[in-house]
C-alpha cells in the first residue's frame, strides 16, 4: 500500500535493505547506462589513476538506493526530485568464482521533511559502505497523494 | 592539463534524440537492481495510470552523460576523462520519463573553479521530449559536478 500524505510524520523510518555489488553488477551497469570508465572494471587502470582499487559507479549506488523510496512509494513516478554527493568510493573487489558474495552497501530511509501545500515528503537515506557514509545529502521528495 | 576557465557558461544545444525503448528501460532497471513491477509490466505501469512503462528515477542520466560527452570530448575543454570523479548529482522530474518518449538534452556549464590542480565542473541538461507539431515539453532537469583530479589528487 502507497503511503498517504497525512499518516505520515517527521523521522518515522521507511525501512532499509543491503544491496550487494560485483564487478559483474559493475558491467552490467557500464553496459545499460553507457558509461564505461574503465575504473569501474578494470584494477591495473583504477590504480593507475591513483585510485585504491575498481570502484562502483556512483551513479550505480545512487540508482540502486533509491529503489526502497520507489518500493515505499508504490509508484517510481512519485520521485519527483534526488540529489546525492558522492563522498566515499565503494571499493568492489574481484570476487568472481569465490564464494564471497560482493561488497555490500546497506541502505535505510526517513522522513526528514514534510511540505503539507505541496504534499510532499523529503526521504533522507543513509548509504553505507564498510563503516562510512558514501552518499551524502542523499534526498529523495517523493509526492503523495 | 589544465581546464579552459573560458568553459563557464557555455551551451551545447540538443544534438541526436534519445528514443526510449521498453527494453532499455527494462535493463536499466535490473542494472540498478530495481524490481518495481512498473519498470518491467506494461499492464502494472498503466495500472497505476501511466501510459508505457515508467522510467527509473535515475534512468536521466544515460541522456545527461550523453549531454556531458559532448564538453568532455571537447579538445577545447581540456578534460582527461580517465581523472574523472562523480562529486554530487541531482535529477528534478517535471513529469516522468516514460517507454516511447523521444528526448534531447541541451547541456549548459554552470560553473568552473580551480581546485588544487584540478578542477570542479558543474553542468546541467536540460530534457525535454519531443512532441508531435514540433513541440518540446519540459521532462528533467538533471545537474552534476565532476572533479577532475590534478595529479597526485
Amino acid at each position: 500500500m502507497s503511503p498517504t500524505f497525512e499518516e505520515l510524520s517527521v523521522g518515522q523510518e521507511i525501512g532499509s535493505r543491503s544491496i550487494t555489488v560485483t564487478r559483474q553488477d559493475l558491467v552490467k551497469y557500464a553496459g545499460a547506462s553507457g558509461d564505461f570508465n574503465p575504473i569501474h572494471w578494470n584494477e591495473a587502470f583504477a590504480t593507475g589513476v591513483e585510485l585504491p582499487g575498481v570502484i562502483a559507479h556512483g551513479m550505480f549506488t545512487m540508482g540502486a538506493a533509491v529503489q526502497l523510496v520507489t518500493d515505499w512509494a508504490g509508484d517510481p513516478a512519485a520521485v519527483v526530485d534526488y540529489q546525492t554527493r558522492f563522498t566515499k568510493p565503494v571499493l568492489v573487489a574481484d570476487t568472481t568464482g569465490t564464494a564471497d558474495a560482493g561488497a555490500v552497501i546497506e541502505v535505510s530511509g526517513a522522513v526528514g521533511a514534510l511540505d503539507a501545500e505541496a504534499r510532499t515528503a523529503r526521504v533522507d537515506l543513509a548509504v553505507v559502505f564498510d563503516g562510512q557514509k558514501v552518499l551524502m545529502k542523499a534526498q529523495a521528495l517523493v509526492s503523495l497523494s | 592539463m589544465t581546464i579552459n576557465p573560458d568553459l563557464q557558461g557555455r551551451s551545447y544545444p540538443a544534438a541526436e534524440v534519445y528514443d526510449v525503448g521498453r527494453e532499455k528501460i527494462r535493463e536499466f532497471a535490473r542494472a540498478v537492481k530495481a524490481t518495481h513491477p512498473a519498470h518491467f509490466d506494461v499492464e502494472a505501469a498503466q495500472g497505476l495510470g501511466h501510459r508505457d512503462l515508467v522510467a527509473p528515477p535515475t534512468f536521466a542520466i544515460i541522456i545527461a552523460q550523453r549531454a556531458d560527452a559532448q564538453l568532455i570530448e571537447d579538445p577545447e575543454a581540456g578534460i582527461d576523462f580517465s581523472r574523472v570523479v562523480h562529486a554530487d548529482q541531482r535529477f528534478t522530474h517535471h513529469r516522468p520519463i516514460f517507454a516511447g518518449d523521444r528526448l534531447v538534452a541541451e547541456l549548459h556549464v554552470d560553473g568552473v573553479r580551480a581546485m588544487g590542480g584540478g578542477a570542479m565542473i558543474t553542468t546541467r541538461a536540460e530534457i525535454f521530449a519531443l512532441t508531435d507539431g514540433d513541440g518540446r515539453e519540459p521532462v528533467s532537469t538533471t545537474k552534476s559536478s565532476i572533479l577532475v583530479r590534478g595529479e597526485g589528487q
